[in-house]
């Protein structure tokens, strides 16, 4: 599917080996000691471009379509998924789904952007940008968190809020204002993780949690670096600068505080390997949760006030 | 300036060019109408067109003295904070743009934040400044709101927030945008106390700032014709490929729409969010009464009850006849919530039960 400009190297690389993979199943023994050379270079090869990739790469990193979404970290680390629908004013927002699960145990609230996997369930997701019913359903799943004391997982991955005229008309702004109001006032512990893009308004909505975690190779910014360069730069073409400038790789914003801690990804990217990437997931997710599980409601609120107005005070 | 010169020569012409120090802004068109504004008049209308009523900005040391009792107030100092955390550079580095404004509009940041009474209530006003780097807010702002809620909880004033911004001040990256969560807690710490949060929307609230404290008030007012919304025409445009709809985002628009309780001119600001905090915060009671009334509404203090506070108010008719009327309509809402509330739990009761026998059939 989509490929990425830098990965050209290693993808025709992993092509040939694919080949040669095709070949010696008839049987030539010699090519297997060619393979793991081919094999050892392309590692070093995903090593060397993984290890240093520049914030306007790793915001393609971040949007790879292949990279696990929502629906696959709710697939493979929660069970009894029971995803709740509507805001109960006007619709239900596919982009932003939610609901109640268990994780590894732990009855919780679980809710995050959804981009979606192939050109179909991409639309039906709206491309993973909520309108205001998303985020009246953020705030209706929240409430619930606290009511019944179940504390609150929630996925980042959003381009942003939807920009359209009736998204305006409903109130987008209040929608996500009363959404982070919703975070601050939960009552329960509150895990967010950036899984690919944290795009401004639209994912901080969901975003004012106890712990913040970002995938290696995610980004989180107030603006996109083409929204930023064409208004700063005045051109898109300067997005790379603007990439660079707005600080937004989770390595950059852990040294600002912003973040709690960055979570591994596989060899090559999250979209190399969903599954070890989901379950690194998982494992930070378990473990932060059970630090925060003895904590009662107000001093969860608390603190997380705290950690917030602290932030940037010393940067 | 040419057609002056070519309407008022020659006397005044040479008049004109012999002054070199004389302003070149005498006159502005109107953004609303296009008809020529000549500065005095139009501080006098306090920046209003007065051709077509179209509200043109205003300067926020202007509307402080528009608002408050007398045109005084105390202006709080502000937090210092770290002023270029990410080290921005476009085409020009952050700092120097910062620096460049700050000398240029003579104010440290896109916020003021000031003290005193309105129509007698006490109240802190945190006002953005627009040609400030657009009003656009960063951490300097984000403290701002937080100094300026905390000083209204100490004084036990209401607090009133005058956003006039683009949004978040992209220069300081993810630090601008954590400042919708702390702008949050901020107000929140007004509302916990008890105490009325406000907000006057101005031209233009959008982004990170409509999306954020300026949508949470108590009460939402606005002035005509001001520009309110989440995601900019542009952005939308290029989204949705058709033109907008007319007066989409206004002011007018949001009210239509639900969002915001009044769209006010500019003239009646004073008189209209004095009478709301008199209602909200008991004050002219209070006044009559020595100062029992607003404190024990915003404690828990339920001993004496409005109703005390209002036998011992001075003999003001008018004034003890309306909030009469407010307080009864308080109490009549109070009961008929508590009916609903017992009702629905009755209700509840009633349908789960048979649910419950159903399951177990």
């Amino acid at each position: 599917m989509s490929q990425l400009e830098f990965e050209k190297p290693i993808l025709e690389l992993e092509g040939k080996i694919h080949e040669l993979r095709n070949v010696s199943s008839n049987g030539d023994v010699n090519i297997a000691e060619e393979i793991g050379r081919m094999q050892a270079k392309a590692d070093r090869l995903l090593r060397q471009t993984y290890g240093k990739l520049t914030p306007a790469q790793k915001v393609l990193v971040a949007r790879h379509q292949n990279r696990p979404h929502f629906l696959d970290y709710v697939d493979r680390l929660f069970t009894d998924f029971t995803p709740l629908a509507g805001d109960r004013r006007f619709a239900e927002d596919h982009a932003l789904p939610g609901g109640l699960a268990r994780f590894r145990g732990t009855s919780c609230v679980v809710l995050g952007h959804e981009k979606g996997a192939d050109t179909e369930s991409r639309i039906r997701h709206n491309f993973g940008m909520a309108r205001p019913e998303g985020y009246r359903k953020a705030q209706r799943l929240m409430d619930m968190a606290n009511r019944f004391q179940l504390p609150v997982v929630a996925l980042i991955d959003t381009a942003g809020a939807y920009p359209g005229v009736g998204a305006e008309e409903r109130g987008q702004s209040e929608a996500i204002a009363k959404s982070i109001e919703s975070c601050l006032h939960v009552g329960t512990p509150f895990i967010a993780v950036i899984i690919g893009e944290g795009g401004s308004g639209g994912a901080i909505a969901i975003g004012v949690a106890d712990r913040i975690y970002m995938l290696e190779h995610s980004v989180y910014s107030v603006i996109s670096p083409e929204g930023c360069a064409s208004i700063l730069w005045r051109s898109a073409t300067q997005a790379n600068e603007a990439a660079t400038a707005l600080k937004l790789t989770a390595q950059d914003l852990l040294r600002l505080g912003i973040i709690d801690g960055i979570i591994d990804e596989p060899l090559g990217g999250a979209h190399r390997n969903r599954d070890e990437t989901v379950d690194r997931t998982g494992a930070v997710i378990e473990k932060a949760l059970g630090e925060l599980m003895p904590c009662d409601s107000a001093s969860l609120r608390q603190e997380r006030r705290k950690k917030f107005l602290e932030m940037g005070r010393a940067a | 300036m040419n057609w002056i010169s070519n309407i008022i020569r020659p006397k005044i012409r040479s008049f004109v060019h012999q002054q070199k120090e004389v302003p070149d802004n005498l006159w502005q068109k109107c953004p609303g109408c296009e008809g020529m504004l000549f500065h005095r008049d139009l501080e006098n209308s306090l920046n209003v067109c007065y051709h077509c009523g179209h509200h043109l900005k205003i300067d926020i040391f202007k509307r402080l003295e528009l608002l408050f009792d007398e045109g005084r107030y105390e202006k709080i100092a502000l937090p210092d904070v770290p002023h270029d955390p990410l080290k921005f550079k476009d085409r020009k580095k952050y700092a120097d743009r910062l620096k460049e404004t700050q000398s240029r509009t003579g104010r440290d940041e896109a916020i003021i934040v000031a003290k005193g009474t309105i129509e007698g209530a006490p109240v802190v006003i945190a006002g953005f400044d627009f040609s400030f780097m657009g009003g656009s807010m960063g951490t300097a702002v984000g403290e701002g709101l937080v100094r300026a809620a905390e000083t209204a909880v100490r004084e036990h004033a209401a607090l009133l927030v005058i956003p006039a911004s683009g949004g978040a001040r992209m220069q300081e990256g993810m630090l601008s945008l954590i400042q919708m969560p702390r702008s949050i807690i901020a107000v929140d710490m007004v509302k916990e106390a008890g105490l009325p949060y406000l907000v006057l929307l101005t031209d233009p609230t959008t982004g990170g700032v409509s999306a954020s404290f300026a949508m949470v008030g108590d009460i939402h007012i606005s002035e005509p014709g001001a520009m309110i919304g989440f995601a900019g025409k542009r952005v939308i445009e290029e989204t949705i490929r058709e033109k907008l709809p007319e007066g989409f985002q206004t002011a007018e628009y949001l009210l239509e729409h639900g969002m915001i309780d009044m769209v006010v001119e500019r003239k009646d600001l004073k008189a209209t969010i004095g009478r709301i905090l008199d209602l909200l915060m008991n004050v002219r009671k209070e006044n009559g009464n020595g100062g029992g009334g607003r404190k024990n509404r915003n404690g828990n203090g339920k001993k004496s009850g409005p109703s005390k506070v209002y036998r011992s108010a001075p003999i003001d008719y008018a004034s003890a006849a309306r909030t009469a009327g407010t307080v009864a309509s308080l109490e009549d809402k109070k009961k008929e919530r508590t009916r609903k509330t017992a009702v629905v739990a009755e209700q509840a009761e009633n349908t789960a039960r048979p649910r419950k026998s159903a399951a177990g059939g």
